[in-house]
C-alpha cells in the first residue's frame, strides 16, 4: 500500500526526479491515465459535484424564494422563454420554479446527505471493525453476528424501519428540522456493517505483524496502537467501500425520498424531484422528471465506476 | 440428521426471538400507544383505567410474554391509521405480494437462465457484449427510475399497458388472484419485471460464470470426444451442474425480493404489503411496521431454513460432519 495518492511518495532514486513526476508516474496515477472510462467518471462527478457545492452562486434562480416565483412561468418548456418572458434552460415546474436551478439545490442535498451518511457508516464500521479484529472474542462474535444478520436483509429496508422509529421518537414539532439527520442516520446505520467486516478482516491480519507486537512490547495504549499503527495499514479497502458506499448512499437516499419518507418537501433532493416529476409524465410536461433522473444517474453511476476503478488500482493482485 | 434439523430449528426460534423483542421495544416505546386510543379529551383516570386494562402496568418481560403469544397467534394491535386489526390488513394485501414476487422471480429465472447459457457458448459475439453493458447499466440504476422508465415507454408513450393499480381480481377462498382476468394480466406485466431485473442480473451472471468453468472441465472434453451432440453437452451435461448455485441463489433472493417490493409497489401503486408498509412508516403507524418487521424476518428465516435442509440432504459431506461432530 505504498501508493495511496496521499502517502508520503516512494523513495527518490534519483535527485533530478521531482516530487510532482514521482507521483506522475506513480502506479495509481499510471493505471487512472490509462483508463479513459475513469477519467470521464471523474470529470462528471467533479463537474457535477462542484455543480451542487457552488449552487447558491451559479443557480440562474432561487426556486426556494416565494418572491421571485410566478405562477405565469409555470410549465415552460426547456431551452424557451416563459410567459412571463423569462428564458429557462430546461424549462419549469408547475409552480414555474427552475428545473435547473432545483437540480442544483437538489443534488447538493442529495450529496450531502449521501457524504454525511456514508462518513457516518465508514466511522462506526471502521471503529466497530478494528475492536472485532483487535480484541477478538466475545466482542468480535457480537459485533460480526449483529453485522451478519443486518447484511442478509436488504439495506433500504433497514433504513426505512430505522426512519420510521425514528420518526416515532422525535416530537412532532421538532421532525421538519431534524429529518435530514434521521435520513443520515436511518442510511448510515444501514451500510456500517460492509465497512466492519472489511475492516475486521485486514486489522486481523495486521494484528500478526511484528510491528504491532513491538507497539505491544513498548507498552504503547491499545488505542493509540488501533489509531496510529493499524489504521493506516486498513484503509484501502475503506477508500473503496467508502466510494461506491457513497454511490448506493445517494441511490438509497433518493429512493427513500422518492417513497415520500425521505427530505422534506421544504428541502427537495433529486429524488423529491422525481416524484414530483412523475406526477406530470401523463399530461405530457416530460421535462419536469426527466433531468433530475440523468443528473441522479449520472451522479450515481460516475462515482460506482471511479469506486471500481479504485478498486482495481489498489488491489495488488491485479497489477 | 434430526440432531442437525433441531438445532437449526433452535438457533431460527432464537433470531426470531431477537427479532419480536426488537419489534416489541418498537411496539411499546415508540409513540404513545394510548394517545393514539383514547380520545383527545380523556382524563389521568381514563388512561389510568387504560393503562391497567391493556396490561402497560404490568413488569416489562410479562409485557413481553404477551406481545410473544399474541405474534403467535397473528394478533398485532389496531392500525393507528386505518383503524383494523394489522393480520387482517397483511392478509388482506399478502396475495398480491406474493403474485408479484413470484411472477417476477419466474421471469428472472427463465430469461436470467437463457442469457447466461447464451453469453457464455458466444463469449466474442458482438451481442453478447451488449448484454454484459446492458446488465451493468441495469444494475446502477435505481428501481425505481427503471419502473418510471417503462411506464414511460409502455403506459404513456404506447398505451399498451396499464401503469397502476392491479386490474380486475377474482376471489378464492381468502386469495384475491389478479392472474385469472386479461385485465389482471396485463397490469402484472411492468410491476413484474421492474422487479425481476436485478435478479435476472445476478442470475445471468452466475450461470454465465458457472458455465464458463464447467465447459473447459475434462468430463465436457470427453463427451466431445464421445461425438455428443452440441445441445446434448450444453444443456444436458454442463447447465445441469450450474442449476445448484442458481436455485441456492434464487431462493435466498425470495427474501430480497419481497423487500424489494416495497419500492415497486410504490411506483405501481400495487397493492401489496410493501406499499403498506411504506405508507406505515410515513404516517408512524406503529403496530403496522413491528408487524412486518415480524413477518419479513418469519420469511427470512424460513427460507433461510428450507435451504440449509435442502443442502444436508443434497450434500452428503455435510452429513459426515455432523456425524462426527460438527
Amino acid at each position: 500500500m505504498t501508493d495511496l495518492p496521499h502517502s508520503p511518495e516512494q523513495p527518490v532514486p534519483a535527485a533530478k526526479t521531482s516530487r510532482w513526476k514521482t507521483f506522475w508516474r506513480s502506479d495509481i496515477v499510471w493505471s487512472y491515465r490509462r483508463s479513459p472510462v475513469t477519467v470521464v467518471a471523474s470529470i462528471v462527478a467533479f463537474l457535477l459535484v462542484s455543480m451542487a457545492v457552488f449552487a447558491p452562486l451559479l443557480a440562474p434562480y432561487n426556486p426556494f424564494n416565494p418572491a421571485t416565483l410566478n405562477l405565469m412561468d409555470g410549465f415552460t418548456p426547456p431551452n424557451s422563454n416563459s410567459m412571463g418572458g423569462r428564458y429557462f434552460a430546461l424549462g419549469t415546474d408547475s409552480q414555474g420554479r427552475d428545473v435547473l436551478s432545483t437540480i442544483m439545490y437538489g443534488s447538493r442535498v442529495s450529496l450531502f446527505v449521501g457524504a454525511m451518511a456514508t462518513l457516518f457508516a465508514m466511522v462506526m464500521g471502521v471503529g466497530l471493525g478494528l475492536v472485532a479484529g483487535y480484541v477478538g472474542g466475545i466482542w468480535d462474535a457480537v459485533i460480526m453476528r449483529v453485522a451478519d444478520v443486518q447484511l442478509s436483509f436488504p439495506a433500504i429496508l433497514i433504513a426505512l424501519l430505522i426512519f420510521g422509529v425514528a420518526r416515532g421518537i422525535i416530537p412532532p414539532n421538532q421532525q421538519e428540522g431534524a429529518a435530514i439527520w434521521v435520513l443520515i442516520l436511518a442510511i448510515g446505520l444501514a451500510n456500517w456493517a460492509q465497512f466492519a467486516r472489511a475492516v475486521r478482516g485486514a486489522t486481523m491480519v495486521e494484528r500478526q505483524k511484528d510491528y504491532v507486537a513491538a507497539a505491544r512490547i513498548l507498552g504503547v495504549n491499545p488505542f493509540i496502537i488501533l489509531l496510529r499503527h493499524v489504521l493506516p495499514n486498513v484503509v484501502g479497502p475503506v477508500l473503496v467501500i467508502g466510494t461506491i458506499g457513497l454511490a448506493l448512499a445517494i441511490i438509497e437516499e433518493a429512493t427513500l425520498s422518492y417513497l415520500g419518507v425521505g427530505v422534506p418537501p421544504t428541502q427537495p433532493s433529486l429524488g423529491t424531484l422525481i416524484r414530483i416529476g412523475q406526477q406530470f409524465l401523463f399530461s405530457g410536461e416530460w421535462w419536469i422528471l426527466l433531468f433530475p433522473a440523468i443528473t441522479l444517474v449520472l451522479l450515481a453511476l460516475s462515482v460506482n465506476l471511479l469506486g471500481d476503478w479504485l478498486r482495481d488500482a489498489l488491489n495488488p493482485k491485479l497489477r | 440428521m434430526l440432531a442437525f434439523i433441531a438445532r437449526r430449528l433452535l438457533q431460527s426460534v432464537i433470531v426470531m426471538l431477537v427479532v419480536a423483542f426488537i419489534a416489541f421495544l418498537v411496539f411499546r416505546y415508540v409513540g404513545d400507544p394510548l394517545a393514539n386510543l383514547l380520545s383527545q379529551d380523556a382524563t389521568m383516570a381514563d388512561y389510568e383505567e387504560a393503562r391497567e386494562r391493556l396490561g402497560l402496568n404490568q413488569p416489562f418481560y410479562i409485557q413481553f410474554f404477551h406481545f410473544v403469544v399474541n405474534a403467535l397467534q397473528g394478533q398485532f394491535g389496531v392500525s393507528y391509521r386505518l383503524q383494523q386489526p394489522v393480520s387482517q390488513l397483511i392478509f388482506e394485501r399478502l396475495p398480491a405480494t406474493i403474485e408479484l414476487a413470484v411472477a417476477s422471480s419466474i421471469i428472472a429465472l427463465v430469461f436470467g437462465v437463457f442469457l447466461g447459457v447464451y453469453t457464455a457458448l458466444k463469449q466474442r459475439a458482438f451481442s453478447t457484449g451488449v448484454i454484459m453493458t446492458l446488465s451493468l447499466v441495469g444494475v446502477s440504476l435505481p428501481t425505481f427510475l427503471i419502473g418510471i422508465g417503462l411506464i414511460y415507454i409502455f403506459a404513456v408513450e404506447l398505451k399498451w399497458l396499464p401503469s397502476f393499480g392491479r386490474g380486475e381480481v377474482i376471489q378464492i377462498g381468502w386469495w384475491r388472484t389478479g392472474l385469472l382476468t386479461q385485465s389482471g394480466l396485463r397490469s402484472l406485466i411492468l410491476p413484474a419485471i421492474t422487479l425481476s431485473l436485478f435478479q435476472l442480473t445476478l442470475i445471468m451472471r452466475l450461470v454465465r460464470a458457472e458455465m464458463m468453468e464447467v465447459l473447459r472441465t475434462d468430463y465436457i472434453r470427453f463427451a466431445r470426444a464421445r461425438g455428443l451432440s452440441q445441445r446434448a453437452i450444453n444443456f444436458g451435461h454442463a447447465l445441469k451442474n450450474t442449476m445448484v448455485p442458481v436455485i441456492t441463489i434464487t431462493g435466498l433472493q425470495l427474501g430480497s425480493v419481497i423487500a424489494f417490493a416495497i419500492i415497486t409497489e410504490t411506483v405501481f401503486q400495487w397493492p401489496g404489503v410493501g406499499s403498506l408498509f411504506v405508507n406505515s412508516v410515513a404516517a408512524v403507524d406503529v403496530p403496522v411496521m413491528a408487524a412486518y418487521l415480524v413477518f419479513v424476518a418469519l420469511i427470512f428465516v424460513i427460507i433461510n431454513l428450507i435451504v440449509d435442509i435442502l443442502y444436508f440432504i443434497v450434500d452428503p459431506r455435510l452429513r459426515d460432519g455432523a456425524k462426527s461432530g460438527r
